[in-house]
Parts: C-alpha cells; sequence; structure tokens
C-alpha cells in the first residue's frame, strides 16, 4: 500500500515535471514571438521591401529570388510564433516540441535577416551555402564523438585528431595529391585514436585525461613542425597542397533552391551526407551497431553474452579517430589549402557540442552541425546587413544555445551510460 | 634466519629496489627523464646539422646529437635559471647593473610562474571536489579584460584602494565565470567539462567585443587604454625587471587553499565530494552546493590569474588567441597530483622551461612547442605508470592505491 502511493507520488513529479517543462517551452516561444513584433517590426519602416537572393554566387543554375514586403513577413512570422506558444503553453506539442522549435528558431532567423536588409537585398542562398561548408567538421567532428563515445570511451582528442589530419594532410596532398592527402589524414587520425584507445582501454587512464594529453602532444608537435620545418624557404613546397574543386551532383544540382545550395560543393560536403546516412544505418540497424551501443550502456552485460568488449571499443576508437583525421583534413585540402596552426579553432570542441546538442544520434548532430555552421556564416555575412549587433557578439549565439540546451531546457540529453569508464573484466 | 644474515647485504639492495620500484616519486623522475630523452630525439631528429655529421660518419652523428641535445637542455637551463658562474660573479663584484643581469633570467621566470601558479591551483581544487574546469582560459581572461576596465576607468585613487579593487573585480569577473557552469551542473546536471568549453568561447568573443567596442583605446584600435599608474602591481625592482608581488600572492593563494582543502571541515567535504560522490551525499553533505563552489573558487582563483597578469606585466587588454595558460594549468595541476603544495614546484617547472624555452629557440632554433610535446610526454608516462615499469623494469606494486595513477572528475560527460 506504502509503496504504491510512494510510486504514484513519483509519476505524479514527474508528469509535473514535463508540465513545467512544457509550460517553459511555451514562455520561451511566446518570448521570441514578442521579440519579433515588437522588437523587429515596430523597428521596420513600412512599405521597404526585402530581396532574398537564392542563388549562391558562381553557381550556373539560377534559383528566382524572393521579394516581398518586409513588415507583412514579420509580422505574419510573429503571429505563427505567438501562436505556437500558446499552443505550447496551454496543450504542448508532445513529441513534436523539437521540431516546432526549430520551426521556430528558422521563423526567428528569417525576419531577423528580413528585418536587417530591408529596404535591400541579402544573398541567403549563399549564405546557406557557407552554412553548408561550415558545418563539415564540426559534423564530422560529432560523428567521431558518437561512434566512441556509443562505445563507453570520451573522446576529447577529437580536436587533437583533427589538426593532425589537417597537417598531414596538407603535407601528403602537396607530394601526392589530394586524394592521397586525405586518405593519409585519415590514416593519422586513426593512428593517434590508437594512442588514445591504449591509454583508455588498455591502460584504464582516466579517458578524459588521455585526451587532454593527446590534445597537448598534438597541438604542440604540429606547431613544431610548421615552424622547424614547414616555415623553411626550401620546404615550403610541401604546404601548399590546393583545394578540392566543387563538382555538382549531375541531378540533383539542378533542383531549383536545393540544388546549388545542397548538390554543388567538394566531395567533403557528399562524404558528410553519406557518413550521417551511413553511421545511422550502422548504430541502429545492424547487430554490429547493437553491440556497440550495449558495451556502450551496460559492458558488463555485453560481456557476460559474448561480446568482446575491448575489442569493439578499440574498432570504435580507431574509427573515430579515422573520422576525426577525415574532418582535419577538410580545413587544409578542403578549404585554405595549406596548413596553418590555428585553423582548427577549437572545431573538434564544438563537435563533442554537438554530439551532446544532438542526443548522441547522426541526424541529430547533423542539425546541430548545421546550427554552428549557420551562426559562423551570419557572423561573416553580419557587415552586410545594416544591423547594430556585433559580429563577436553574434558569435557566442552558439555557444550560449549549447549551454541552455544541455541546461535541459530542449529535453534532458542523456548519454551512453558507462561513456568514461575503463572496463575491467573480473577475473574468475 | 640464516639465509637473512648471509645475504644480508644483498637483501638490503633488494629492498631498496622493491622501495624505489612502489614509491611514485620514482615513476614521476623517471617519467621526467624519458620524456626529457625523447624531446632530445626529437629535437636532433629535425636538425640539419645532424644529418650532416651522420653523413660523415655514424659516430660523428652520435656526437654531433648528443652535444646537440645537450645545447638545447642547457640553453634551456641557462634561460630559466641563469647563469650560474654570472651571478656569482656579478654578486662578488658588487656591481648593481651586472647583478640585475645575471639574475634577470631566474626573475622572469618567476613572473611567468605566477599565472601558471594560479591557474594550476584553481584546475587542482575543482578536481579536488570532482569538478574538471577547463574554463581556466576563459576564466582568465574575463578576470584579466575587467581588471584592465578598473585599472583605467576609477581615476585619482590611492594604489592602496585601487589595486585590491582591480583585483577583487577580476576575481569577480572570473568567479561568475566558474559560477555559471557550476550552477548549471548542480541544478540541472549538464557537465562542466562541456559548458566551460564552452564559456571559453563566449569570454573569447565578449572580450574581443570588449576591446574593439566600449573598452577601446579611443588614439588605437584593438587596444584599451592602459590602466592607471595607481592600478600598478608593486614591482620589487627597477623597470627592466618585471619581477612583481603577484608571486607572493600566488603562493599565499596556494597555501591558503591547501589550508581550506586540509584543515578545514569545508575542505574534507570538497575532499568527500571529490572521492565518491555517493558517499557524500549519504553522509548528509550537501553536493551541489559544493559543485557550485568548488567552480565558483576555482574560476575566482582563474580570474585572479589574469587581474595578476594584467596589473603586474600587461598593462593593458589586447587582441589575443589564447595564452595558454587555463589549458597547460591542466597539465600542471595533474602532475601535481591536485595538490595545492605541489602545484607550486610543477608551476615553476612550467613556468621556467616557458622562459628558458625562449633562450632555446634562439641559440638552437629549436621551437618554443616543444615544450608542449615534453609536457605531453611526461603526462603520458605519469599517467600510465606501467609503461615506465616496463621500461625500466621496475616491480608491480602490490597494493594497487599506491600507483600515482592520474585522477580526473571521476564522472562521465
Amino acid at each position: 500500500m506504502e509503496k504504491s502511493t510512494q510510486i504514484n507520488k513519483k509519476t505524479f513529479r514527474k508528469a509535473d515535471k514535463a508540465k513545467t517543462r512544457q509550460r517553459i517551452m511555451g514562455i520561451i516561444i511566446l518570448a521570441i514571438g514578442a521579440f519579433i513584433w515588437f522588437v523587429l517590426a515596430r523597428t521596420t519602416t513600412p512599405g521597404l521591401e526585402t530581396l532574398f537572393v537564392m542563388t549562391p554566387g558562381g553557381s550556373l543554375v539560377k534559383s528566382p529570388d524572393l521579394k516581398f514586403n518586409t513588415l507583412v513577413v514579420i509580422n505574419t512570422l510573429a503571429i505563427l510564433c505567438l501562436c505556437f506558444g500558446i499552443f505550447q503553453f496551454i496543450k504542448g506539442f508532445g513529441k513534436y516540441t523539437n521540431f516546432v522549435l526549430i520551426l521556430v528558431g528558422i521563423m526567428l532567423t528569417t525576419s531577423f535577416l528580413a528585418w536587417g536588409a530591408s529596404g535591400g537585398s541579402i544573398n541567403v542562398g549563399g549564405m546557406l551555402r557557407i552554412m553548408i561548408m561550415r558545418s563539415i567538421p564540426i559534423v564530422l567532428g560529432a560523428l567521431s564523438g558518437i561512434l566512441c563515445e556509443r562505445a563507453g570511451v570520451v573522446n576529447i582528442a577529437i580536436e587533437g585528431m583533427m589538426i593532425t589530419g589537417a597537417l598531414v594532410g596538407a603535407v601528403v596532398g602537396s607530394l601526392y595529391g589530394l586524394w592521397a592527402g586525405a586518405i593519409a589524414a585519415t590514416i593519422a587520425g586513426g593512428l593517434i585514436s590508437i594512442v588514445h584507445g591504449f591509454l583508455s582501454i588498455k591502460y584504464k587512464v582516466d579517458q578524459i585525461i588521455s585526451g587532454t594529453i593527446i590534445n597537448i602532444f598534438t597541438i604542440g608537435i604540429t606547431s613544431y613542425i610548421v615552424t622547424k620545418i614547414l616555415q623553411e624557404r626550401e620546404w615550403q613546397y610541401l604546404n601548399e597542397c590546393g583545394i578540392f574543386m566543387p563538382t555538382s551532383i549531375p541531378l540533383l544540382s539542378k533542383i531549383p533552391y536545393i540544388g546549388p545550395i545542397l548538390f554543388n560543393h567538394n566531395p567533403y560536403v557528399y562524404s558528410m551526407y553519406i557518413m550521417v546516412f551511413v553511421l545511422t544505418i550502422a548504430l541502429f540497424y545492424t547487430k554490429w551497431g547493437l553491440r556497440l551501443r550495449a558495451v556502450g550502456e551496460h559492458p558488463k552485460a555485453a560481456d557476460t553474452l559474448g561480446i568482446n568488449v575491448f575489442g569493439i571499443r578499440y574498432v570504435a576508437v580507431i574509427l573515430g579517430g579515422m573520422l576525426a583525421g577525415f574532418a582535419g583534413s577538410y580545413f587544409s585540402l578542403g578549404s585554405a589549402g595549406y596548413f596553418n596552426q590555428d585553423m582548427t579553432a577549437g572545431r573538434g570542441f564544438i563537435g563533442l557540442a554537438a554530439m551532446i546538442f544532438g542526443n548522441w544520434t547522426p541526424v541529430g548532430s547533423l542539425g546541430a552541425g548545421l546550427l554552428f555552421g549557420f551562426a559562423e556564416s551570419l557572423a561573416n555575412n553580419l557587415a552586410l546587413l545594416r544591423v547594430p549587433i556585433p559580429s563577436d557578439i553574434l558569435l557566442m549565439v552558439p555557444y550560449i544555445l549549447t549551454m541552455v540546451v544541455l541546461a535541459g531546457v530542449v529535453g534532458r540529453s542523456r548519454g551512453p551510460a558507462a561513456a568514461g569508464t575503463p572496463y575491467e573484466k573480473e577475473s574468475l | 634466519m640464516e639465509e637473512k644474515t648471509v645475504s644480508g647485504k644483498k637483501n638490503f639492495l633488494k629492498i631498496f629496489y622493491e622501495e624505489i620500484s612502489r614509491s611514485s616519486f620514482t615513476i614521476i623522475i623517471l617519467a621526467i627523464l624519458t620524456g626529457l630523452i625523447l624531446g632530445g630525439i626529437l629535437a636532433a631528429a629535425t636538425t640539419k646539422e645532424i644529418y650532416e655529421a651522420f653523413d660523415v660518419s655514424f659516430s660523428e652523428g652520435i656526437k654531433e646529437s648528443l652535444k646537440f641535445i645537450w645545447k638545447t637542455y642547457s640553453s634551456l637551463f641557462l634561460g630559466s635559471f641563469g647563469n650560474p658562474k654570472k651571478m656569482v660573479e656579478s654578486l662578488s663584484s658588487g656591481d648593481t647593473e651586472a647583478i640585475r643581469k645575471a639574475f634577470k633570467p631566474f626573475l622572469e621566470s618567476l613572473v611567468v610562474t605566477t599565472p601558471y601558479l594560479l591557474t594550476g591551483v584553481a584546475v587542482a581544487l575543482g578536481f579536488q571536489a570532482g569538478v574538471f574546469n577547463i574554463g581556466g582560459e576563459g576564466q582568465l581572461f574575463m578576470g584579466s579584460i575587467m581588471a584592465a576596465w578598473a585599472g583605467f576607468t576609477f581615476k585619482g585613487l590611492s594604489p592602496i584602494i585601487h589595486v585590491p579593487l582591480a583585483l577583487m573585480i577580476g576575481v569577480l569577473a572570473g568567479a561568475l565565470w566558474g559560477f555559471i557552469p557550476g550552477w548549471l551542473k548542480a541544478k540541472t546536471g549538464s557537465h562542466e567539462v562541456i559548458t566551460t568549453i564552452m564559456m571559453n568561447y563566449i569570454a573569447f568573443s565578449l572580450s574581443q567585443y570588449l576591446i574593439t567596442g566600449p573598452f577601446v583605446d579611443p588614439n588605437e584600435a584593438f587596444k584599451t587604454p592602459f590602466i592607471e599608474e595607481s592600478a600598478h602591481l608593486f614591482r620589487f625592482f627597477e623597470d627592466p625587471l618585471r619581477l612583481h608581488i603577484g608571486i607572493i600572492i600566488a603562493i599565499a593563494v596556494a597555501f591558503l587553499v591547501w589550508y581550506i582543502l586540509y584543515k578545514t571541515t569545508w575542505g574534507f567535504e570538497f575532499r568527500t565530494v571529490g572521492l565518491n560522490p555517493h558517499a557524500a551525499k549519504y553522509s548528509g553533505i550537501n553536493s551541489s552546493l559544493i559543485t557550485i563552489l568548488a567552480l565558483t573558487l576555482s574560476g575566482a582563483i582563474a580570474g585572479l590569474a589574469g587581474a595578476v597578469e594584467m596589473l603586474g606585466v600587461n598593462f593593458r587588454a589586447v587582441q589575443s588567441l589564447t595564452t595558454g595558460y587555463g589549458f597547460d594549468a591542466i597539465a600542471i595541476a595533474l602532475l601535481a597530483k591536485n595538490h595545492p603544495l605541489v602545484v607550486i614546484i610543477t608551476a615553476m617547472m612550467f613556468g621556467f622551461m616557458r622562459q628558458g624555452s625562449r633562450v632555446m629557440q634562439i641559440n638552437t632554433g629549436i621551437p618554443i612547442d616543444i615544450i608542449s610535446i615534453l609536457q605531453a610526454f611526461i603526462l603520458f608516462f605519469i599517467a600510465a605508470p606501467a609503461i615506465i615499469r616496463t621500461i625500466y623494469r621496475l616491480k608491480e606494486p602490490k597494493e594497487k592505491d599506491v600507483t600515482p595513477q592520474l585522477s580526473g572528475p571521476g564522472e562521465k560527460i
């Protein structure tokens, strides 16, 4: 009797919490709607028009531009937002909440862009294309993190593996061509990750410490090699790799709006799409993926069932390292055409944040990566808008957003249970 | 009984050997030694002259390599400590100019040690309470920029008021940067490793904005004005020597943190939460409060590091990427096994290496980055003592906990 009331109390409390979360969510959406209505709409001059250019610069496929009355569109979006907010506050969208939140986010950015470019034009197509490119290392880094953490190994050395990949990619790419560079970077990332696996799986060193050591080492050694060798005139030819040129996918790139933004890129973008797809299938629809997740959630149970915990962890860490190395080569072979010490600029850590943001799923982290990419692209384009917000302030937004997400506004994200704890086989 | 007397001497050696094998001190010394050897090999392997010597003959190459490694490490030593011979000479001659010159490297190393010591203590304090503060860099940034603001905004104050005021504002800024992740961890369970990294980026962007916007020097872009004379920290010597009172403050903070951690109830609760959060919970310790306090205090000390660096060395905030102090601090704390007093020694090691590496770069052309590589090697071997044991054929310790295992936050991301 006593027990059942306790359980009842517990479920009540749980329902209560969900209700509070729903209410908070509603208030946030309402606040966004109010912001669009009271701040953006009230400061727009009536009658001005905004032009959204939808064709990225240099694209052969032309998409029709969008031209609209700024105030009308902003007001409409604000009202829509307020409606969503009221519905969420009273009734709640249930399992569609996150989807609605993404929608509200898109509405907010649209009205912000319309407001900023009122009376002028902005190349939204180009911005979205850059968003895709900026998100590559973040998404690939997040996928690397997912592979490792789903198997129970925390990998904060992604940053270090990326910078190694960038250097190796640049050097091998300069010598033997771009594809060789990309492959070499992938292998280099794998080799570095073996050290991580060795330390954290075999020697059971705290995984965060092992990752920190690898980060210190790789950042030191790449910088050392650059100063000691690549900056010398006689070795300079080792750091002129060039970049992959965009190739458009035959049919898909002809689709108006979507084609030039999504399907006219260098191979890194396509490999990002493929990797997200492959990893989703591999993790959630194959026997191997089930085993990997079991090892990450409850290694002891997995071991009892005859799964080789150490083997699976090694494979996951090495594959993750290869992915991170490949992601790093994007910086030199896909974007800059040379290696530079500051080029990764913490993208590995942001990738980890994207992983958490995306709740340890490949599709989710693709979404999170795109968000981070959009913020970077927006910050770059801010000078074109006549907006009274400094770009430095805007650059903070994705980080603040990640913290808000982590704090559980969107629903608590929960990682694999055994991530971070070394597995010790019990001796008989 | 008989055997013991017969081979008494051998037994003694054996016991000695076993004791040495088990001591974590031996592991640390051997780790440092191995790290230095590997670093030396790397330095030699990337130097052209060595290859030229190997072309002549093998023995010539080896000789040249050893000479080169000796030169590298000796200039690292001379750059960080100064030349002992010159010190003695200058002291006996009594020439103040010569004395100053001879002791300059040593004193400069102490200047570099100051922020290392403070951030190291900050990270160690976090570790002791079971939180991993990677946000030292951001907290240091905030502390330094806010101290600069306090330094150039308030005018006409006496140094006795101005210096503590500016330090205090820096400390508060750092504390705020630590409090937010702490509060989030305690209230919502979001992991501090991610939130402190996020706070780092927010701090970089914010200070960038402040330097280009509200705090900008009207005459010079991307810099704040110089702080007022009254906000300068006390310097022990005349101008070229920059040694300031910050090192005393830093050592005092290290002792204070040691006292709090090991001699007060509060500190006991800190360490209990760090060692076993569950046990702490069942013994009635308010672990969320401890988590918040630990990160706030840790942030405050890192903020103090930034403020001291600003008021003692830089005098104005300029656009910069990272100082590296906040990240190196992790290694410093780990090497010291999170003991605040041992941090004094490890921070000196890092500070002296950083200072000496500049001289080393000039003398041998080996880039400063070799310091990071050395640090990584040393940490690698300390983290996995089993590798060192295998290399040097040391005995395995009987009890498990004798190994100097590096311990992190003890909780998953």
